[in-house]
């Protein structure tokens, strides 16, 4: 199936990810597993893409295809313009994974340093984008603890700031925010739109939450399980600028009624 | 818990080193020597009633490490004055024993002291080994052939220093050490060289199998061909010991990092020695510090074996194959407890040093 663009064919003439019908099975033990079927999608320089879907659906999948993690089975993806193997060669990506994966023997300032350390950033520059990114996932304070000191959710706000440290002009978010609480939540949420604001950064980001989708979002993708298709995308007519209590106005409700449906439309067909 | 409240054990451990303590002031245990025997005496009966009085008045745990403390120096001491043979000295080792457990055992349940408790307890345990040793080897008269007393295993240490000192200069600093660090160093640099070889290490590890199931007593004669009689042979002997025990876990302990922090690294279009040295080289520590361990204890083993196949006239292994030879069996013992020692501290150290490295690791987080 292939989807139609929203307003016409390609809104975007030159977008930052540009995949056209891919497929992608997993031969796992026990057969075939189709995790991405027919996908066609495009990204442009500076959205904010939110990829929502039900459990098991692919968006993992898509993203890890985006970041040259995994590799398609048919199709076609570039990322500015090459393939996801040369964007990534090119430290285009900053990619944080549904779980922290700090890594235990270093310590929270050393583990946002890591990129860093790898990128060759001067010592005065790594110490410098250490005190700059923890400050802004409020960690100040932090930086000498070990991963397992600290709580589930400020383990995962110390994987934001890793992949925040270096200059990815991709960032790549699978359920950043999903173990944290509401406030800390909505909290993060501003400081993200905040520095998509500030940056020219383009983010795809997954979640599960509706209400997140759409007062991030320039563009969301709503996906059906198995095999992952995408079955809405919705343009948000919101603007850029967005103060929580947006969340309140009929235009942001409407939309969000659109996710839901699109949704539900995923869910029925599976039923069938 | 300050001697108020008493387990089950605690109490029953209690009444029996009254029991048996004052059975064993009654009981014959006659002196044929003229010497008095009564401070011994007296130091079991206080030892006896003030272990019954504590149903009445609360015994703290330091009061009874006093009376232990008093009890294991009394009965080794009083084997020259009791006839030894009698019921009821025996009786009395027996008061002592069972108050030394009755001591710890209040000192591990009241939690206190921490760090010295935990140090304290396997110490008592040892030394009361050692005093049970001692009184019964010379209270039963054991021959010196079949188990010496550790009094004389001492005084042979003592005497015989400057032989040791060579011996251990010989097998530890020179064929252990330097076996282990060519052994385990190699091993480590050949894991990392096959790392991205399938084929290679496919092929080796079978091998390595095969090597480690070698008899020692078949490579150390061939061995002293190869390398001659001294120290290397007994060297080359530790580091084929050695090296697979650490090839296997080293190449094991490479494939340990996860699938995520290999993504990440692969994100950061990291290099493959960038990835080994920041990811895969820290997660594999546990599985190194493991072969470090074993063959802390291997090498050892394996070096003092070697010496019984050829050897200058200098060597632990050497000296014990003389020394039973000559029915010296002492001198064999005070090599034996040069060769606990030495282990033990080694195995230690690399303990120490593991900790130190994989503080991070679930097992060792405070
Ligand atoms: N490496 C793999 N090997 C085999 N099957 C896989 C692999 N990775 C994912 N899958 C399968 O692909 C499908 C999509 O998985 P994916 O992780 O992308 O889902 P998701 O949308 O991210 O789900 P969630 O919201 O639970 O994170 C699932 O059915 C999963 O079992
Ligand atoms: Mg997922």
């Amino acid at each position: 199936m292939d989807i139609v663009m929203p307003n016409g064919l390609d809104p975007d003439p030159t977008p930052v990810i540009r995949a056209r019908n891919l497929d992608l099975t997993f031969q796992t033990g026990d057969g075939p597993v189709r995790a991405l079927s027919d996908v066609t999608l495009d990204i442009g320089k500076g959205d904010f893409v939110s990829f929502i879907g039900p459990s098991g659906c692919g968006k993992t999948t898509l993203l890890r295809v985006i970041a040259d993690l995994e590799q398609p089975t048919g199709g076609s993806i570039t990322v500015n313009g090459v393939s996801p193997e040369q964007a990534r060669l090119k430290r285009a990506y900053g990619y944080v994974f549904q779980a922290a994966g700090l890594y235990p023997w270093r310590t929270i300032a050393r583990n946002v340093a890591l990129p860093l350390e790898i990128m060759g950033y001067s010592k005065a520059e790594q110490r410098d984008r250490v005190a700059r990114t923890l400050d802004l996932v409020n960690l100040t304070g932090f930086e000498n603890k070990f991963p397992w000191q600290l709580s589930g959710g400020m383990q995962q706000r110390a994987s934001i700031a890793r992949a925040l440290a270096f200059d990815a002009d991709i960032l790549l978010m699978d359920e950043p925010f999903g173990a944290l609480d509401e406030i800390v939540r909505d909290h993060l949420n501003e400081q993200l739109l905040q520095l998509w604001a500030r940056t020219t950064k383009t983010i795809a980001f997954v979640t599960h939450s509706i209400p997140e989708a759409v007062y991030l979002s320039t563009k969301i993708v709503v996906m059906s399980p198995r095999p992952g298709r995408v079955t809405d995308v919705i343009d948000s007519t919101l603007p850029r600028e967005r103060p929580l209590d947006i969340r309140e106005t009929p235009e942001f409700l409407e939309i969000a009624h659109r996710v839901r449906e699109g949704l539900r439309a995923g869910h029925s067909y599976e039923d069938v | 818990m300050n001697g108020r409240s008493l387990s089950k054990l605690q109490s029953a451990l209690a009444v029996a080193v009254g029991v048996l303590g004052l059975l064993g002031l009654v009981l014959p245990r006659s002196a044929e020597t003229g010497l008095s025997d009564t401070p011994f005496l007296t130091t079991f009966a206080v030892l006896a009633v003030f272990s019954l009085r504590r149903f009445r008045y609360p015994l703290p745990v330091f009061f009874d490490g006093c009376l232990t403390l008093a009890a294991g120096i009394a009965l080794p001491m009083s084997l020259v004055v009791i006839d030894k043979g009698a019921v009821g000295f025996w009786s009395l080792t027996a008061a002592g024993w069972l108050s030394a457990w009755l001591f710890v055992e209040r000192l591990t349940a009241s939690g206190r002291g921490g760090r010295w408790a935990s140090l304290a307890v396997p110490v008592l345990f040892g030394v009361t080994l050692l005093v049970l040793w001692e009184v019964v080897t010379r209270g039963l008269n054991v021959p010196q052939v079949l188990l010496p007393p550790p009094s004389a295993i001492g005084a042979r240490f003592a005497a015989s220093l400057p032989i040791l000192w060579a011996d251990f200069q010989q097998t530890f600093l020179k064929s252990v050490l330097i076996g282990y660090a060519l052994g385990c160093g190699s091993a480590f640099l050949v894991a990392i060289l096959i790392d991205r070889s399938p084929f290679l290490q496919r092929g080796l590890l079978p091998v390595g199998n095969l090597i480690s199931a070698l008899p020692i007593i078949g490579i150390a004669p061939i061995m002293v061909m190869w390398f001659g009689f001294d120290w290397p042979s007994k060297a080359a002997v530790v580091v084929v010991m050695t090296f697979f025990p650490m090839l296997v876990n080293t190449v094991a302990g490479l494939a340990e990092a996860g699938r995520m922090e290999r993504d990440l690294m692969r994100t950061y279009a990291a290099g493959y020695w960038q990835t080994l040295v920041k990811l895969r080289l820290p997660a594999a520590a546990p599985f190194i510090f493991n072969a470090l361990k074993i063959n802390s204890t291997l090498a050892l083993i394996g070096a003092i074996v070697a010496e019984f196949f050829g050897t200058p006239i200098v060597g632990m292994g050497f000296r014990i194959s003389t020394e039973v030879g000559r029915m010296n069996v002492d001198m064999v013992w005070a090599e034996i407890a040069v060769a606990a020692m030495a282990g033990s501290a080694f195995f230690g150290a690399v303990a120490l040093i593991e900790r130190a490295v994989t503080f991070w690791h679930p097992s060792n987080r405070a």
